[in-house]
């Protein structure tokens, strides 16, 4: 047995300890210690493992939704510009281009792309596969070179964002099959009916009738519930559907027959002799149906010259529709569709139009927001910071206010907000939704963040430093503000581009001072309306257009880069400057 | 200090610049604000009349139908908005505070319809509900068998009517600050209260108390408070199949691959049946406009005349394809009209 004994020579008495390490209750001691700093660890582990899991779950989730947005799909189309589509030959000046009617130059060229649409509301659907700024790119190229008007210019025309979705992904699963007999239509276009020597339509007509018992079960579960119901009017309503659920399993169970499709099926197409028909009715060996696309002639296929396609979900399922999907299909296969980086999510400012809405409003005004905010903050912030550190007298004025800055740091967001809104909108007249009064808010909202940073950030220089100085003869004045200062930046600006950081993501205070608005027009000066990317984001989230949902991820992708960026300018400036004593 | 030279002269141009906006009065560009559910369609309505040249694009601004008459009502002259989205009429006590301040002349302006629906995953079992049933699976009291008021019991769907399906009553909704959840106890709660006969004697007996009951919704976990994103209730239907969201139509229309609506009196919610008014579950949507504006910011007629021309609010219009459902023919055509001569509103037509 070791003892270890130590003795305290200081005062006026020794004390003598004798310390038991080798006892076994000493090594059990030992060893719990042990575990439980193991257990600190793993606790540690543990939560910091959670964590990851989570942000990586987040980001995951972001960049998968946020990802497609930068992509998008283009027809890219020879594009027929009649002579006259602007004025007269000749007398074309480029306001005249701007300001010109572009649909029928569109349409033309989608005509031309799909020759022989006759109905009026399958021509208004093809028209909508395009965008409403689809013409943009053809304008610019007609105004910088008005001597393509009355030629064919080759363009990329932007698509409408359903049809984009639709590219996607957003579609139907497409099954095509070569049938076995030799199929005639009855005509090209309009209602048709299509004939085959065999019974090549057996396989969709069974699917067809397991979809109907499907049906009827579901109808008799239905009628089944209401039967319970002691309501009189929900009995007589079972008894209907039972007559109905009837009428299904009997049109189910006969193995003949024509069977009428609908919305809640899947789609059966006939693609024959050039051209697709839709089935609106179906039996083993012939469909009667409308044709989407035009039929070139009215001849017999051979088997292998026609296939039965069957787009798998149902119509009602999809927001693209049979005949737009046919449309789209054909534009695939003829290769005119271009999938390119979305290029105008920078340069433009906001739009209804999911395909056209950009950020570059956004952008601007959270640059110029932050500007206001780092003009006011950062100069009266470090001033503040100065002054209380190193020349205020320690009194109880000085103890309030400094409480009071600390109390600020914590104060809600939405305050602020109704402070700007109170003073600066009410009182000083400035206008509503300026990035300058948006900035001043945000000024507010950062300031305690950046005088606390900053008098820690003094605090931290060594007294050495200043006592020197004040030992050489500077003043106090001079001391500061040459030598204690300039050491105490790198962590000042650590601190002020973390503050700066918060105020990118505030939106709760902007609410007041009418920031949160649709605002296309990018903004050009500190008192023009606009927008910061955080309200981006919560506008765009709340829209409901699916092509909206990915619009925002990409925004919050835009917004985590400009976050990175700033926080790694943090990093970076503090390892740059930083000095150890 | 050279950093230090920067900063203040860049303070220095922030005050300047203040003192001049301070000075600037004139203004070109229409100000919107109010109702979120409208700002989708009136959103549209100012692209489109930025993109057709009649000026700058007007700025709209979200901040709720309440909020946006608060501002709208606070005065005349180009620091106060000119037109005001609402998902609701006008209340008379916002009429009389526009009167109060100086706004005279207020041209309302029917839009459109907004369905509310009560939507559920295409894999649930389908529900035909009654308004009186929703009031049952909703309301903080219901009345029992002798028609007096007790707290809500009913469970399961099955447990109101035993023609309803046995499942959970789980309904997602706005929380109390969103206008849609005032449109939903207007619609369906007090509808539905209305249909027994002993809450109907109380509604004469004691209005107070009769509002009191669809007034408050249950709170032991049937309802939940989804949030005002309508977006978030939508994902939280395709995760539970047996789940009911609250929201508009809109929002049923571009999520039709996932989502039906339930049937509501066994009307099935769709455009038609909401167009024709068919469906209970609507409520019209409404732009104010200040007509003491019109003249004053430039563009502001043709703003009015964009929003009520065919090819905006028509059933064939941009509008009804961002959700929006058309009013009937003889309808619009009125309402066109009407806006089109800037019709006040008088105060004997607001309640």
């Amino acid at each position: 047995m070791t003892d270890i004994s130590m003795s305290q020579p200081s005062g006026s008495y020794t004390v003598n300890r004798k310390f038991d390490i080798t006892s076994a209750e000493a090594q059990g001691r030992i060893r719990s210690r042990y575990r439980a700093e193991a257990r600190f660890k793993s606790y540690g582990l543990l939560a910091l493992g959670i964590t990851s899991v989570f942000v990586v779950i987040l980001l995951a989730d972001v960049f998968v939704r946020g990802l497609p947005a930068f992509w998008q799909h283009r027809l890219v189309l020879d594009v027929p510009v009649a002579a006259d589509a602007f004025g007269a030959p000749g007398s074309v000046d480029a306001a005249a281009i701007r300001g010109g009617d572009y649909y029928p130059v569109t349409k033309a060229a989608l005509a031309k792309a799909i020759p022989g649409i006759e109905s009026r509301s399958a021509e208004r659907q093809l028209n909508r596969l395009l965008s409403t700024g689809a013409p943009d790119i053809l304008r610019e190229t007609l105004v910088a070179d008005p001597s393509l008007i009355g030629k064919t210019v080759k363009v990329p025309l932007l698509l409408s964002d359903d049809a984009d979705l639709y590219f996607k992904g957003a579609g139907s699963k497409i099954v095509s099959r070569v049938p076995r007999g030799i199929a005639t239509p009855s005509g090209v276009t309009g209602e048709v009916t299509v004939l085959t020597a065999s019974n090549d339509f057996a396989d969709e007509l069974a699917t067809i009738k397991r979809a109907l018992s499907v049906r009827a079960g579901g109808v008799e579960r239905e009628a089944g519930r209401l039967q319970r119901s002691p309501d009189k009017a929900n009995q007589a309503r079972a008894v209907e559907l039972l007559e109905v659920a009837k009428a299904l399993r009997a049109r189910a169970e006969q193995p003949r027959g024509e069977e009428p499709l609908d919305a809640d099926i899947p789609s059966v197409l006939v693609e024959i002799n050039g051209g697709l028909v839709k089935a609106t009715k179906l039996s083993d060996s012939a469909i009667t149906g409308e044709v989407l696309l035009p039929l070139k002639s009215a001849d017999e296929a051979k088997p292998a010259n026609w296939k039965i396609v069957t787009y798998v979900t149902p119509e009602a399922n999809r927001k693209v529709n049979d005949q737009e999907a046919a449309f789209l299909e054909r534009l695939r296969s003829l290769g005119v569709v271009e999938s390119g980086f979305n290029w105008r999510f920078f340069t433009s400012g906001d739009s209804r139009e999911p395909e056209l809405a950009g950020i570059r409003g956004a952008l601007v005004g959270t640059a110029l927001t932050l500007l206001v905010t780092l003009a006011l903050c950062l100069p009266l912030g470090v001033g503040a910071a100065v002054y209380l550190e190193e020349f205020a007298p320690k009194n109880r004025l000085t103890d309030l206010v400094e409480v009071n800055i600390n109390n600020l740091a914590a104060v809600p967001s939405i305050v602020f907000g109704l402070l700007g809104l109170a003073v600066f909108l009410n009182f000083f007249g400035l206008p509503r939704s300026a990035p300058l009064v948006g900035g001043l808010v945000l000024a507010l909202l950062v300031l305690p963040t950046i005088i606390i940073a900053s008098r820690a950030a003094l605090r931290s220089v060594p007294p050495s430093i200043k006592e020197a100085a004040l030992g050489v003869g500077a003043s106090h004045q001079q001391a500061i503000f040459h030598h204690v200062l300039p050491l105490a930046m790198p962590g000042i600006m650590t601190g002020t581009i973390i503050g700066m950081a918060h105020a990118l993501g505030e939106t709760a205070p902007l609410l007041m001072i009418g920031m949160i608005a649709f605002i296309v027009d990018v903004p050009q000066s500190f008192v023009e309306s606009a927008t910061v990317m955080p309200v981006q984001i919560y506008l765009w989230s709340d829209l409901p257009e699916q092509a909206f949902q990915a619009k925002t991820a990409a925004a919050i992708i835009v917004l985590l880069g400009f976050l990175f960026v700033m926080n790694g300018l943090a990093i970076w400036l503090r390892k740059r400057f930083e000095r150890r004593w | 200090m050279n950093s230090r030279m920067i900063s203040l002269s860049a303070a220095a141009a922030v005050v300047g610049s203040i003192a001049f906006a301070g000075a600037a009065v004139a203004r070109d560009q229409i100000r919107i604000v109010g109702s979120s559910t409208v700002y989708p369609f009136t959103t549209a309505v100012a692209e489109q009349f930025g993109k057709s040249g009649g000026g700058k694009t007007p700025v709209v601004e979200s901040t709720g139908t309440g909020g946006g008459f608060k501002l709208f009502c606070a005065g005349v002259g180009v620091g106060h908005p000119d037109v005001s989205n609402a998902s609701r009429a006008i209340k008379k006590g916002e009429f009389e505070d526009c009167q109060k301040n100086g706004v005279k002349d207020v041209v309302e302006i029917k839009v459109g319809i907004d369905g509310l629906v009560l939507a559920q995953s295409k894999a649930g079992p389908s529900l035909t509900l009654t308004r009186k049933q929703v009031f049952q699976a909703m309301a903080e009291m219901v009345p029992d068998k002798d028609g007096n008021l007790v707290a809500n019991p009913y469970k399961n769907w099955s447990d109101i009517d035993a023609g309803l399906p046995n499942i959970k009553i789980e309904v997602l909704g706005p929380p109390p600050t969103s206008g849609t959840r005032d449109s939903f106890h207007e619609l369906y709660l007090e509808k539905g209260a209305e249909g027994f006969d002993s809450l109907k004697s109380l509604k004469k007996s004691d209005a107070k108390a009769f509002d009191k009951v669809w007034k408050s919704i249950r709170k032991d976990g049937a309802y939940v408070e989804a949030g005002e994103n309508d977006n978030v209730i939508v994902q939280k239907l395709e995760a539970n199949k047996n789940a009911v969201g609250i929201f508009g139509f809109s929002f049923l229309e571009e999520n039709i691959s996932k989502l039906k609506g339930a049937k509501v009196e066994g009307v099935e919610p769709d455009y038609d049946s909401i167009s024709s008014g068919k469906f209970k579950g609507a409520r019209p949507l409404f732009v104010y406009v200040k007509k003491q504006h019109v003249g004053v910011i430039p563009g502001l007629d043709k703003f009015v005349a964009e929003y009520v021309s065919d090819k905006a609010i028509s059933k064939d219009g941009y509008l009804a394809r961002k959700g929006l459902v058309a009013m009937p023919k003889e309808e619009a055509a009125k309402v066109a009209e009407a806006a089109k001569s800037m019709k006040t509103l008088s105060a004997d037509l607001v309640n």
